[in-house]
């Protein structure tokens, strides 16, 4: 049925399936991806005049971004749990836990888009500062991995998610995992993100 | 599924409801640290030491990176040495500079 190899059972060579030492090598490229960031981000700040990072990091809202980053951290429990159902062959509790993280996600982008709509209302964008420009930069390269994570978690999440747990069962809760170490990741990233952004 | 299984799965979840709760608290922590008098260096170290827990609750626990295939570890580990070549890079642009101002 599938082509690809290995999807079900284990490698023998790699002790792993093929889904999932893929994810994994995918997840070290992104690590580059948002590390060559951080290292821009950490240039910039050396370069930059005394305390003009500090005045511009003043101006984001750190009570949105503490709320973020609980709604976050709570859809990463969520998907944990509806793998685990998945586990338990409890496919009811999957679908409860995975539209709770779906909804969480969305829950991040509103309240992100709040917090830009409210950037762009005092008349600050990206074009602002050099702390703006990576702060848009970052966040934004971080809100698209969250919109890619909603699709690809929202289409297992709909009705062909009962067909293909149905059909083959062990598949689809490894590709429920494999979803979930992608979002794992997601959350990771912002746990830094948080910090450097927000609070320092 | 066997009975054990069911049980170790059981388990976990009790696991992954710890790890929820210190993360929440981890994250209200750091908030509250950005409020103390700390020179600028400390509050990175201390922001950056408390960020690196919560990764590592995160990855640990949620990756199942505790348990995980030593495949994953070292492409893991090669990833982490790219990671800091990543981050000395602007260090090393410093040294460009000295001496020209």
């Amino acid at each position: 049925m599938s082509s690809i190899p290995y999807i079900v059972e284990e490698r023998p060579d790699t002790g792993l399936t093929n889904a999932k030492l893929g994810i994994w090598i995918f997840l070290a490229s992104e690590v580059m991806l948002f590390g060559g960031l951080f290292s821009a981000y950490v240039f910039l700040r050396m370069a930059a005049p005394a305390g003009d990072f500090e005045y511009w990091g003043n101006k984001l809202s750190i009570p949105m971004a503490t709320i973020n980053t609980l709604v976050l951290i709570s859809s990463s429990v969520t998907v944990i749990m509806a793998w685990a159902s998945l586990k338990l062959k409890d496919f009811g509790k999957y679908k409860l836990y995975m539209g709770l993280t779906l909804l969480c996600s969305f829950m991040f982008l509103v309240i992100k888009y709040f917090e830009y709509t409210g950037k762009f209302h005092h008349g600050i964008f990206p074009s602002s500062s050099t702390f703006m420009g990576i702060y848009f930069t970052l966040t934004g390269l971080h809100g698209l991995h969250i919109i890619g994570g909603i699709v690809v978690m929202g289409y297992m999440w709909l009705p062909v998610g009962n067909k293909m747990w149905k059909t083959n069962p062990e598949m689809f809760t490894n590709r429920v995992e494999v979803a979930g170490l992608y979002w794992h990741f997601v959350d990771l990233v912002w746990i830094f993100l948080f910090p450097i952004l927000y609070l320092l | 599924m066997s009975n054990n299984e069911h049980e170790h799965i059981q388990e976990h979840i009790k696991i992954y409801l710890n790890v929820f709760g210190a993360l929440a608290i981890l994250t209200l922590v750091t908030v509250a640290v950005s409020y103390l008098e700390l020179s600028t260096v400390e509050g990175i170290m201390l922001a950056l030491a408390i960020a690196s827990v919560k990764a590592s609750l995160v990855a640990g626990y949620f990756m199942h990176l505790i348990s995980e295939k030593q495949t994953i570890i070292w492409i893991l580990i090669l990833t982490f040495v790219f990671f800091l070549i990543l981050m000395f890079v602007p260090l090393i642009t410093v040294t460009d500079h000295t001496g020209i101002n």
